[in-house]
């Protein structure tokens, strides 16, 4: 039962990261209809400045830089390439994404090389004791920390002028530009602000108990993409929802290994996938996605 | 340019591109024999993935699992079970095909992009089964491949056999095979896009409810084109295997499944000229990178911290993909078709007393 538990607080820790980094896979593919491949390297490049400048700059400020950066760098690639491209169809644009992330995955990586970046975290190493359970600290803040950035988007989502103008472009891209909004701001903020959460995530995904960031990284940030389908990717509720089913389930299957050893060792990092595929059998669209009607 | 003369050229060409290819492997060292063998394998996947994303508008970055299967099966077929190779080669296709068969629930029912991150379930999964299915696979060191034997004629280094003074060893004759597979693979694959197959695959990527209202089944059609492409994939993969004579599951990952994408975008996304044009493009680069690196002045040798030809091709190619798609609508393809239509225009201004074009060219 304290494994139980244990594993549980870890994944829906591990979930609510994976949460935002799926909120922002769908703010931009609301306000862009684009679905956005480079959202992996985002997230490295937001790791690496951290990894990079705490040592010079301390961790907040690092960690400041590193949001920053990884902002810029989505909204670059908004500025410069999305919103030049001229295209038929928004799946050209995926494989424009998918061009982008060979690009910057490729050019990280080398960088990064074989080594383990630490991130300079103040928690460390530290664990908390409930009662029976033990919990590394990290996975406490990175629940709180996740919780809160979630709420706040949420709300600015429904109440401040910036969150209207977006949800306006999602309904109905060209009525909204008669009304007034801008659309070439709503899908630069939009990108802007996925790269801010995508950096956020690199932090809590490179923490303890995980010995740092290194090339693998992209492959645990690409767990969010299973994130964002399964629960709609037009839904912020069901990047949420899909965060926390893709982090608990990887979190108890990688905790029972052992007792699941008939399905192969390292079944936690194919976990995530299977779980998709399972829900998009039942709902293409995903459990909170609105399924395309179209009047003929 | 008149009828006749266009046809003229355009037979010239071939003729041309078909001598090359039959006399390539009596002048080229294996380096390039090999590089040309995995541009050709390269191009039988692009041409299958090209059918499905090019044609289709469905987006996969499944494609290296298909791969695997089509290796994996013709290895064990051929040496566990003792199939006589050839037909371990077409069961192993049609395997692929099955794999893509068992997907169709999810491929006919989701469209473009999503399909995509769907098919990142074929990969990573794939992955974990390619790795802990050890007997099968041979895990992490992966497996070696039987060679090729069709009609007592074996596609191996030995027996030995000199041909026109041209010592004939496993790449020379698998140069030939590949010809052929490419050859039938390409022309299947153009009967199907010049046909009503083609026609309502198109109009399923271009509009799908017009699609469905002039009665295309929409979703058995993108199932349909999913399982052909996975048999092209399945194909690709008994060729690479050949060709690499080991298959690994290492190789079978996510980073492949981009190659491929980033093939038939380069080349012009939608027809087979432009799949193979791009399978040689991304395979030709990291070599060429590779055998060059010396000589070039920001690409370091292997090993020695620089950017290695691997990266440096790979980074060009991510930027080519990008810079096709802003500029380059149609990729390499489009871009000979555009030149070629400028051309005669430019020999227009330049000659003004020639013989003047028909009015319905200008």
């Amino acid at each position: 039962m304290t494994t139980f538990l244990e594993l549980l607080v870890n994944g829906i820790s591990v979930g609510a990261v994976y949460a935002l980094i799926a909120l922002g896979f769908v703010v931009i593919f609301k306000a862009t209809e684009v679905v956005n491949f480079t959202h992996a390297s985002l997230l490295l490049a937001g790791g690496f400045l951290v990894a990079k400048l705490h040592p010079a700059l301390g961790f907040w400020l690092a960690l400041a830089a590193g949001v920053a950066g990884a902002a810029l760098v989505g909204a670059l690639i908004e500025f410069l390439i999305i919103r030049r491209a001229r295209v038929g169809s928004h799946g050209v644009l995926a494989i424009v994404t998918i061009g982008v992330d060979i690009l910057l995955t490729t050019e990280l990586t080398r960088e990064i090389g074989t080594d383990v970046l630490a991130l300079g975290d103040p928690w460390r190493d530290q664990v908390l004791h409930l009662g029976p359970i033990t919990i590394a600290e990290t996975r406490i803040v990175a629940l709180g920390v996740a919780a809160a950035l979630i709420t706040a988007f949420l709300l600015a989502f429904k109440f401040t002028g910036w969150g209207v103008a977006m949800r306006a472009t999602a309904e109905d891209a060209e009525t909204a530009a008669l009304m007034g909004v801008r659309l070439g701001r709503v899908s630069l903020s939009a990108w802007a602000v996925a790269g801010a959460l995508a950096a956020i995530a690199a932090l809590f995904l490179c923490v303890f108990p995980t010995p740092g960031l290194d090339r693998s990284t992209t492959a645990a940030a690409m767990k969010a993409f299973p994130a964002a389908i399964l629960g709609g990717l037009d839904s912020t509720t069901g990047a949420l929802a899909g965060g926390l089913i893709v982090g608990v389930t990887e979190a108890l299957m990688s905790g029972y290994q052992s007792q699941l050893a008939f399905l192969g060792r390292g079944i936690g990092d194919a976990a995530p996938f299977l779980v998709m595929i399972v829900i998009l059998l039942f709902r293409p669209a995903g459990i909170f996605g609105t399924k395309e009607l179209a009047r003929v | 340019m008149s009828r006749r003369s266009r046809w003229i050229t355009l037979g010239a060409v071939w003729g041309v591109v078909v001598v090359a290819a039959v006399v390539a492997p009596f002048y080229l060292e294996g380096f390039w024999l090999q590089t040309g063998l995995f541009a050709m394998s390269a191009a039988v996947g692009a041409i299958g993935i090209n059918l499905l994303t090019g044609a289709t508008g469905q987006l996969s970055l499944g494609h290296a699992f298909f791969l695997a299967v089509g290796a994996y099966a013709y290895v064990y077929l051929s040496t566990d079970v003792g199939l006589p190779t050839p037909l371990a080669a077409v069961v192993a296709v049609i395997l692929a095909g099955v794999a893509g068969g068992l997907f169709s629930p999810i491929a006919g029912r989701l469209k473009g992009a999503y399909l995509g991150i769907a098919t990142l379930a074929l990969i990573f999964g794939g992955q974990h089964v390619l790795f802990n299915a050890e007997p099968l696979t041979g895990g992490y060191n992966g497996r070696a491949v039987p060679p090729m034997e069709l009609f007592g004629f074996v596609f191996a280094d030995s027996p030995g056999l000199v041909l026109l003074n041209v010592p004939f060893g496993a790449l020379e004759r698998l140069w030939f095979l590949g010809l052929l597979v490419l050859a039938a693979a390409a022309a299947f694959a153009r009967g199907v896009l010049r046909g009503r197959p083609g026609l309502a695959m198109n109009t399923i990527r271009d509009h799908e409810i017009a699609a469905g209202v002039m009665g295309v089944p929409v979703a058995r059609y993108r199932a349909g084109v999913f399982v052909l492409s996975s048999m092209y994939g399945g194909l690709a993969g008994v060729l690479v295997a050949l060709v690499f004579q080991r298959a690994v599951p290492d190789y079978f990952g996510f980073l492949l499944s981009l190659d491929y994408l980033a093939m038939i975008v380069i080349g012009g996304l939608g027809s087979v000229a432009g799949a193979v044009i791009g399978a040689v493009f991304v395979s030709l680069l990291p070599q060429l990178l590779t055998r060059y690196s010396d000589a070039l002045p920001l690409v370091a040798e292997p090993g020695s911290g620089g950017v290695s030809p691997a990266e440096a091709a790979r980074i060009l190619y991510g930027a080519a993909v990008v810079t096709v798609v802003l500029f380059l609508p149609g990729g390499l393809l489009g871009l000979a078709t555009r030149l070629r239509r400028v051309i005669p225009r430019i020999k227009e201004l330049r000659w003004p007393n020639s013989a003047p074009a028909p009015a319905s060219r200008r």
